[in-house]
């Protein structure tokens, strides 16, 4: 009775040599490497990538230990950090040459030594947490409402230059709070221009307000349209994250969305943190608005009599500058932005290019007015500052924009990328933030290790001493846990940490629950007179019920963990998880599978070395009373 | 070797009431606790920043302390962290904060007086994060416990559900008790712990009430308290291995694990201790109470519609 289908066997063999598999590119530990990878969508890396960064190396006397390409980029293997530091240094200057115009990212990076048969099944090391390996852990916050005034403020320009085109005379437009008034002198005119932003307007919900001469329209966006401008806002955000990131030269940046409105940012590695900091820190919007030059007016501002719909600004170079409030552009209008050089006075000049909505404002509006100047407005915080402000010349067609004069070269590789990088949709602000030392992280797996090792030295002891033979192969039942668990996690890549390395040790702590009730039982089922057989039988058979029980009732709080944790709760709700699912395969099939090949072939079993099994005289228990 | 040799049951029902009047005692203070001093909860709660230093040498806190006073922090803690050599700096949220800037702000600050310490690490949390964690780890509680009643009404009967979850919540609210009245930080890996003994101290009521069902079915004529007895006393050699077992686990993370792991197993220690008792001594005395009965787990036969005298259908 004791006795497995060969299937069974096989299956336990298999499953024990995938853990062993999954589980050994973690013991080869990592060499130094560096990474080449694009910092534009537009450049593919592919295998002439590949050949240019093996000939730069060969060139610099630089001897590698193997060059591979994947999704990631290219990279590079290297004998000792020396050389990777050389090797990243010389393929910075073969690959960037402009400094201020990165086309590749070039980073240092640790790759995983483990030969290439391991790599090529997927078995990869257990990709590690931020407090395991050091790096900076960000959380930003998306400023939703932010999105939406500016949209908002956007929606009113619209409306005002769709009104005059139409020719609906209204006495205002204007923004208050989330709602866009328009107020009106009859009601005549109203239901006209219900009609015309009814048209033209379908993100729009417009009511009613107001009596006798002073009639209101309130717009306001409608659900469907606010959804998908804060969806549209986190992943520019998101965008813009990104392209500022490349700029730090950072191996494996994690840039996800978490949430309806906030962004996870994790750099790896990252030591220099006031750089990470600074640069995700600009949390800069670009504005394009217009020039208030009303004569005078400027005169007023700065006496403090700044004129309704106008703001005062000091532009770069200290020069008062009075700029309407209206935005005529925003940002997300703007597609790319240059450095480059004027084609006729060969000036530095900087080149935008807008999409399609924009350029057919920029046309409508510098026709309007030529010979007049606008403003580039970078907000930072709600700070406001123009970056220039040039002179419109003529009419701009077709989305390309040069701004040019007064400048630098210097000042246009700035404005290019300030432009650039800068046009967040929404203001983002940092709510969480870690950052881990290189050397904690070392101590943290290294303490991590020696509570699991202790812990499961402590507990082999025991078990052995207590239960002898069935003690040894609950104790290898145990390890086997442990090697599925880390094959696992290996396997599924989730992030290590060290409340997850507690979450082995104690799955391990908790799993050895399940053996020590199967062991209790057959010594129990031999207590009350059973064959050695039939104990084993009974034993795992009726244990297997409250085990069970038992495992879903853990594996309830743990769910429960994963759905509601976030951080270090998370990261050990998914390895209790894993640990309850592994012990209730090992602590059963595993240690059967070892006690029937153990016992089960046998004819005759006299007695089982299950440690002494003590009856009270009179053997009997209360149940035959 | 064989620890337990047991000739007879113990009767442990016959103290139930003394057992539960102890637990009460306990659960009262450790609430009286709670009310009285509070949690003393981690900065992922409160929001602020904490700032960890390595010094070569032994650290000297008070010139820490000056320098953070005279540089203008305010209501700052500062402490050793694990060894005299690492220093813990805790400040509250300050609303007119450049909070990106901080960690470097501190470590200038510190230059001066007590110079020669490397930032180990850094966090912060704003407030929005730590009222939300404190909302999500009470929906986990709640989700726990709905789980666990749900799923033992189902299995068992729901008054096992019910005596199962009020002895677990109690050890619950008494290691929040003891981290109340020790003043040990509160953090989120202590609610991991906190959940995970949840789970983990139900397995104890789920392993005696797994035998209270299989005595019941196979024994006659034996007393509910009698029937408890037995199934107590027939697997406390199995509750006490295993917990000894998972405390060596904990125990060896308690003391190799680092101050970073310290309160998790600490609280898994204490969720150890009374999970036990109030998984053994206090749940069984509840479904004792509540009424459980033979009649509730051996089932009469259904009578089946439209059968003959014999049961047969066809």
């Amino acid at each position: 009775m004791n006795r497995y289908p060969l299937w069974k066997y096989v299956t336990v063999v298999l499953a024990l040599l995938f853990g062993l598999v999954y589980t050994l590119p973690n013991f080869f530990g990592e060499s130094p490497a560096v990474q080449v990878s694009s910092a534009k969508a537009t450049l593919k890396i592919d295998d002439k990538t590949r050949e240019r960064v093996a000939l730069a190396l060969q060139t610099g006397g630089i001897t590698d230990s193997g060059i591979f390409l994947d999704s990631n980029g290219v990279k590079v293997r290297l004998p000792t950090t020396d050389a990777q530091l050389q090797a990243k240094d010389l393929l910075e200057r073969q690959f960037n040459p402009d400094p201020a115009d990165p086309q590749y990212v070039v980073a240092l990076n640790l790759l995983s030594s483990s030969p290439r048969w391991l790599t090529s099944l997927h078995a990869l090391p257990m990709y590690l947490g931020l407090d395991l390996r050091g790096g900076v852990h960000f959380l930003l916050q998306v400023d939703m409402r932010g999105a939406l005034t500016k949209r908002l403020d956007a929606i009113s320009g619209d409306l005002r230059s769709l009104l005059r085109d139409k020719a609906v005379r209204h006495a205002g437009i204007t923004r208050e709070g989330e709602h866009i008034v328009i107020r009106f002198r009859d009601g005549e005119t109203r239901n006209k221009a219900r009609v015309v932003l009814e048209d033209n307007q379908s993100d729009l919900l417009l009511a009613d307000q107001g009596e006798g001469d002073d009639l209101k329209l309130i717009a306001t966006l409608k659900p469907e349209a606010i959804k998908r401008i804060q969806e549209f806002a986190i992943k520019q955000n998101t965008t813009t994250l990104h392209n500022r990131i490349n700029e730090l030269g950072v191996a494996e940046p994690v840039i996800a969305q978490q949430g309806a409105d906030r962004i996870v940012v994790q750099l790896p590695g990252v030591q220099d943190t006031a750089k990470a900091k600074d640069i995700l820190g600009r949390t800069a919007t670009l504005e394009i608005r217009m020039v208030d030059d009303t004569p005078g007016a400027l005169e007023a501002a700065q006496a403090g009599q700044t004129p309704f719909g106008s703001e005062l600004y000091v532009e770069r170079g200290a020069l008062p500058l009075l700029v309407k409030k209206q935005v005529v552009l925003t940002g997300d209008r703007l597609t790319d932005a240059q450095p480059g050089f004027d084609n006729q006075t060969h000036e530095p000049a900087v080149h935008l290019t807008l999409d399609s909505a924009g350029a057919r404002i920029f046309k409508d509006v510098t026709r309007d007015n030529v010979g007049k100047r606008m403003a580039i407005v970078l907000v930072e915080k709600g700070k406001g500052e123009v970056i220039t402000a040039p002179v419109i010349r003529a009419e701009i067609g077709g989305g390309r924009v040069q701004i040019s004069g007064r400048m630098s070269t210097m000042e246009a590789n700035d404005t290019a990328l300030l432009l650039r990088a800068g046009s967040l949709a929404a203001p983002m602000e940092i709510i969480e933030e870690r950052t881990i030392g290189p050397s904690l992280g070392a101590e943290n797996i290294r303490k991590g290790f020696l509570s699991t090792m202790w812990g499961f030295a402590a507990i082999a002891v025991f078990m052995i001493a207590y239960y002898v033979l069935f003690g040894l192969v609950s104790v290898i039942a145990l390890a086997s846990n442990l090697l599925f668990l880390v094959a696992l996690l290996s396997l599924l890549q989730a992030t290590l940490t060290l409340p997850g390395i507690a979450a082995i040790a104690l799955a391990l702590g908790m799993a050895i629950d399940a053996n020590v009730l199967i062991n209790e039982r057959i010594r129990e089922e031999l207590r009350n007179g059973s064959t050695p057989q039939a104990a084993i039988h009974t034993g795992y058979e009726r244990a297997f019920g409250t085990i069970l029980d038992s495992n879903i009732t853990t594996l309830i709080a743990g769910i429960a963990l994963l759905i509601f944790g976030s951080g270090p709760v998370r990261g050990f709700a998914v390895v209790h998880c894993l640990g309850i699912l592994t012990s209730l395969f090992s602590a059963v099939v595993v240690s059967r599978a070892l006690i029937n090949l153990i016992y089960g072939r046998r004819r005759k079993v006299k007695s089982l070395a299950i440690g002494q099994v003590w009856k009270p005289a009179g053997a009997g228990s209360a149940t035959a009373r | 070797m064989e620890f337990f040799r047991i000739r007879r049951d113990i009767p442990f029902m016959r103290h139930a009431l003394t057992f539960n009047v102890i637990s009460l005692l306990t659960f009262l203070l450790a609430v009286f606790f709670l009310f009285s001093r509070g949690l003393h909860l981690s900065v992922e709660f409160t929001g602020g920043t904490l700032i960890e230093l390595n010094y070569p040498q032994a650290a000297n806190l008070e010139k820490v302390r000056d320098a953070l006073g005279t540089a203008g922090y305010t209501d700052l803690s500062v402490q050793n962290f694990g060894s005299s050599q690492d220093v813990l700096i805790r400040l509250p949220l300050k609303a007119e904060q450049n909070t990106a800037k901080i960690g470097e702000a501190v470590m200038q600050a510190l230059a001066v007086e007590a110079p020669g310490a490397t930032l180990r690490r850094v966090e912060f949390v704003g407030p929005q994060v730590g009222k939300e964690l404190a909302e999500n780890g009470a929906l986990a509680l709640l989700l726990v416990v709905i789980g666990i009643v749900v799923y033992l009404a189902f299995r068992f009967e729901w008054r096992f559900s019910v005596s199962a979850i009020i002895a677990n919540l109690h050890d619950v609210v008494i290691i929040l008790g003891f981290f109340a009245f020790f003043q040990w930080e509160f953090s989120l890996s202590v609610l991991a712990a906190v959940l995970a003994v949840l789970g983990y101290s139900v397995n104890e009521s789920v392993v005696v009430f797994d035998r209270v069902r299989e005595t019941f079915k196979k024994a006659r004529g034996l007393t509910t308290p009698q029937v408890l007895d037995h199934a107590i006393t027939s697997t406390i050699s199995r509750t006490i291995i295993t917990h000894a077992s998972t405390q060596m686990m904990v125990l060896s993370m308690l003391l190799f694990g680092g101050e970073t792991l310290y309160y998790f197993a600490l609280a898994l220690t204490i969720g150890i201790c009374f999970g036990i008792y109030s998984s053994v001594l206090v749940a069984s005395p509840l479904v004792m109470w509540l009424g459980v009965s033979r009649e509730q787990f051996v089932k009469p036969k259904r009578q089946i519609e439209g059968a003959n005298a014999d049961g047969a259908v066809v």
